[in-house]
């Protein structure tokens, strides 16, 4: 790459980038050479970012006018969507907001997983990506307790109860959790706290996310190395750069959508309902992003160990890249993994659309074979795919796709050295 | 382009089956027509006054609307009545105020600012005039109920003899659409239980209509600024995208790659 060589053409610049390089940063990541053949599912990267930076612009606007206390948490909410001007604009950008989030980052993690982004040399952008999933989950659970309704409540309850099936210490950990002996205004000033603190560390494991990924360069739909900068690569800017923008700009038609026409349809309308310990809801519901876990933690009767099955449902991602055993990267080029990928995404589906359903009868046994699917998915048949599966051959470069397809990686590297 | 269709049939399959999912409990609700549903729903503001006379003169006995302030009534977007009739409306309520410089409470008319007078003085109080159930505060009644302006209308209409395999405790009433169907509050409608003032006939299904208008209102007071904004946004967003992918497809006719 052509960064260490930048030199800016003003004498000023080169001064100032001699102390601090940034103008070689800005050049670097004008000019970082990007796959030309990215399809839309790539430009879900930029897509996040965005929706990060929503989320803390409305959130530090929100701030400012919320209050953290048990007994105002809820009045000062209605205060925001009344009386401060434009209030409801940026609750329900940041409520729906929310939801977009999770959506792209879905979206964004299975696009991942069709492709084969999490494999060598890219498995620690890939644990960085879980550990953002991971807070980002913290984070909008902590931000749903904060309007302090029904379900803000029993979902705080519900959930920080979970670590109660810590043997011998849980009961002491949830009442450290809670500051207190059940859910009240210690819980709500700290989950404040740590709701305006998360999105921070957020921001610095995206950076960290995105200077790792600037290390290997981007995967691509054909899964295979390329050369940077060559033929198959365009520089960042402009051609990804307007590609994400029309993108998000789609993207951002479906978001006001909800912030403008249904902006309370993703929201429980008990959390409407200020918060009352005398009063249980008839269903306690995560918001839909957290459903799939929510399906798993009660598909298994004991407690302990469906919090452990939980917990272990987004852990065993972190080690997926070493769980596939697989050297091609992309689907298109595994016809077996590409049915698999496809099974799984609707077991994904099934497990979110059961964990919103009581879990009995029917539900619970749906939820019980689509728990087990999902591990078994992980452990048992991306390992031995790796081995049993015939894949098709894959191209040389991106710009010539066919020609002299080779079945495996490494024959396809050493065919192209002997072209050079 | 192909891909993009893709991309956009799987995020609406994964909102339909999420939406759907939530809506699980299905009854079947009245219907009626929402002035303020669509792309550019706005209030019937005769029918918002209306219901504001329903509201005042049956629902406010029992149920608070302790979010809403007598000014709401003047804004924009509401009930438009005019300042002077908003003024008259507020010094119409006894406000407690004080303490004077003497450290008593005392009484006064009502202000603009002050908000709506809360028919009980706390919950056990109002628990205690109706029978041990809490008549819930109405500001967000419409979005803290899963069907929305429908079941409150529904509601309003369902209570019916009961089923001859139900039986009914004191004070409990059977309604067709209460979840349960079994509710604390007696039929608060009647055919001509108010006096329109503008002549319209006061049926329980009118009454019902008005008064869900005024709380669908109460409950988002800024929903005709949302559609008329949330409008312009999406019209100002699609031909931003327009113009974007013309510029996209320019610039990349550059290279040899489809986008």
């Amino acid at each position: 790459m052509s960064d260490h060589d930048y030199r800016p053409k003003s004498k000023v610049g080169q001064w100032f980038n001699d102390r601090l390089p940034l103008l070689t940063l800005a050049n670097h990541l004008t000019d970082y050479p990007t796959p030309k053949n990215l399809n839309y599912w790539w430009t879900f990267g930029g897509i996040l970012t965005f929706c990060l930076i929503t989320q803390i612009v409305t959130g530090l606007t929100l701030a400012m006018h919320y209050i953290a206390h048990a007994d105002m948490a809820f009045e000062s909410v209605e205060h925001i969507m009344r009386d401060v001007n434009y209030g409801w604009l940026i609750r329900y950008i940041h409520a729906n907001g929310a939801s977009m989030f999770f959506l792209a980052v879905y979206i964004h993690i299975f696009r991942s997983l069709f492709y084969g982004s999490y494999k060598s040399p890219r498995e620690i952008i890939w644990i960085l990506g879980i550990i953002i999933y991971l807070l980002m989950m913290a984070a909008a659970f902590m931000g749903y307790v904060l309007p302090w309704g029904q379900m803000s409540f029993w979902g705080a309850t519900v959930i920080t109860n979970l670590f109660s099936a810590i043997p011998l210490v849980g009961e002491g950990i949830v009442t450290w959790l809670w500051g207190g002996y059940s859910v009240d205004n210690p819980t709500l000033t700290r989950f404040f706290t740590l709701h305006y603190l998360i999105p921070f560390l957020i921001l610095g494991l995206v950076v960290l996310h995105i200077w790792a990924l600037h290390v290997p360069g981007n995967n691509n739909p054909v899964g295979i190395d390329i050369k940077k900068p060559s033929k198959d690569t365009v520089p960042f800017h402009p051609y990804i750069v307007i590609k994400d923008g029309f993108a998000l700009l789609m993207f951002m038609i479906v978001f006001a959508f909800f912030v403008f026409y249904a902006p309370n349809i993703l929201g429980h309308a008990d959390n409407y309902i200020e918060a009352n310990p005398m009063v249980t809801p008839a269903h306690i519901v995560p918001e839909w992003y957290l459903l799939p876990f929510y399906a798993i933690l009660r598909s298994v009767p004991d407690k302990l160990l469906g919090v452990v099955a939980m917990l272990s449902a987004i852990l065993i991602l972190a080690v997926l890249p070493w769980l596939d055993t697989s050297k091609i990267r992309s689907a298109v080029f595994r016809p077996l993994y590409k049915q698999f990928y496809w099974i799984l995404v609707a077991d994904v589906l099934i497990l979110g659309y059961v964990g919103a359903m009581p879990a009995e009868g029917l539900y619970l046994l749906i939820a019980r074979v689509a728990t087990a699917y999902y591990f078994l998915h992980f452990l048992v048949i991306l390992p031995v795919l790796g081995f049993k599966e015939k894949t098709l051959p894959v191209p040389l470069s991106i710009t010539e796709p066919v020609l002299g397809g080779s079945p495996n990686l490494a024959a396809a590297r050493n065919k192209e050295s002997k072209i050079e | 382009m192909k891909n993009l269709f893709k991309l956009f049939s799987i995020i609406i399959i994964i909102i339909a089956s999420n939406s759907y999912s939530f809506a699980a409990e299905k009854v079947k609700y009245l219907k009626t027509d929402w002035s303020f549903k669509g792309l550019f729903g706005k209030f019937d503001r005769a029918s918002l006054q209306r219901g504001y006379q329903v509201y005042t003169e049956v629902c406010a006995s029992c149920h608070s609307m302790k979010y809403l302030s007598y000014r709401n009534l003047s804004e924009p977007g509401g009930p438009e009545f005019s300042e002077a009739q908003a003024k008259a409306i507020a010094a119409s309520f006894e406000v407690t105020d004080g303490p004077n410089s003497d450290g008593e409470m005392f009484t006064r008319p009502g202000k603009l600012s002050d908000k709506f007078v809360m028919p009980y003085d706390n919950v056990k109080a109002a628990q205690a005039a109706n029978g041990g159930a809490y008549p819930p505060d109405m500001s967000v009644l419409v979005k803290a109920r899963g069907g929305g302006v429908d079941y409150i209308y529904s509601l309003l209409q369902g209570y019916e003899e009961a089923p001859s395999n139900i039986s009914l405790d004191d004070g409990v009433y059977y309604n067709k659409y209460m979840y349960g169907n079994k509710i604390r509050m007696a039929a608060p409608l009647l055919d001509g239980l108010v006096e329109y003032g503008d002549g319209t006939n006061a049926t329980v299904e009118q009454m019902s209509k008005d008064v869900t208008t005024f709380l669908m209102w109460s409950a988002e007071p800024h929903l005709e600024s949302r559609h008329q904004m949330g409008f312009k946004a999406i019209v100002y967003l699609i031909i931003l995208t327009i113009l974007v992918y013309f510029s996209m497809k320019k610039i990349w006719s550059r290279v040899e790659s489809e986008v």
